[in-house]
């Protein structure tokens, strides 16, 4: 049953972020985005962590994706400057070379890794409420209060960043 | 088949490298942070193996949270900022923006 669902999660979170990226309308592109988001937030649950997946589906493909169509809709999904997009046969070919060795270079790095014998973690071996939200909020607030509080201000920070951006005209 | 992290270390790496091959390819300004938040994504996805599969604590899930929480401030300063470009130069193509080209 595991394997069945993390194949399902795995192929639709790949395919649809190559979507993203081939297809040319960044509406389609956004939404297909969302996509991926939704099946990554499925292979966190499958990682015993179901408080993170949540937070995916909150996150990234709630408030991020929104705010992005948001964005496309407000500049014009329509509009010929943003269909207008040259790509080019060199761009094509550097992005294949690039990109093809990079991956089979990476999962043939993490195959041969995978070969050192090493003890297997089952599932059932993980400690009592692994990934439940009480853990994680103890974890949270006690030993990482500090990056809490500076990502909090980081927060704050882009808050009125992104004030002053759309305010002042440039 | 799931004993073990690599199946989930493979996606996470083609994720990223689908994440890079668009940030070189695409031409649009959104789709750039797209694919740059498909990235970030791809790391988080690791980060979660190694927490399940090491199996001890969950600093990794903490760390998951805080690079979430810093790709929405990411995400929303990156737009912000394509808006004031578009005002400015009423388009979203980077191949339009040659201000720095020197």
């Amino acid at each position: 049953m595991e394997t069945i669902l993390f194949w399902v999660f795995a192929v639709v979170a790949v395919v649809s972020a190559a979507l993203m990226v081939g297809l040319k309308n960044p509406l389609m592109g956004a939404l297909s985005l969302a996509i991926s988001f939704l099946a990554t937030a499925g292979l966190f649950s499958l990682l015993s962590g179901p408080f993170v997946g949540i937070m995916q589906v909150l996150v990234y493909a709630g408030a991020i994706i929104v705010l992005v169509l948001f964005v496309i809709m407000l500049l014009g999904a329509d509009e010929p400057t943003i269909r207008k997009e040259r790509i080019g046969v060199v761009r094509l070919a550097l992005g294949g070379l690039l990109g093809l060795p990079f991956a089979g270079i990476v999962v043939f790095a993490i195959l041969d890794w995978g070969k050192q014998p090493r003890a297997e973690v089952s599932a059932a071996s993980l400690p009592e409420g692994f990934g439940g939200i009480e853990a994680f909020g103890n974890l949270l607030f006690r030993e990482y209060v500090y990056p809490f509080e500076i990502v909090s201000i980081l927060l704050l920070v882009a808050i009125i960043g992104v004030v002053v951006l759309a305010k002042r005209e440039f | 088949m799931l004993d073990r992290p690599e199946a989930f270390l493979i996606v996470a790496a083609l994720l990223f490298v689908i994440g890079v091959v668009g940030f070189i390819l695409r031409r649009n300004l959104i789709v750039i942070f797209m694919c740059v938040e498909l990235m970030l994504n791809a790391v988080n996805l690791t980060l979660m193996a190694a927490a399940r599969y090491v199996g001890v604590s969950m600093d990794a899930h903490v760390m998951v949270f805080l690079v979430m929480a810093v790709a929405a401030a990411e995400t929303a300063v990156g737009l912000a900022v394509v808006i004031a470009a578009y005002r400015r130069r009423a388009t979203v193509d980077v191949d339009d923006m040659t201000l720095m080209n020197g």
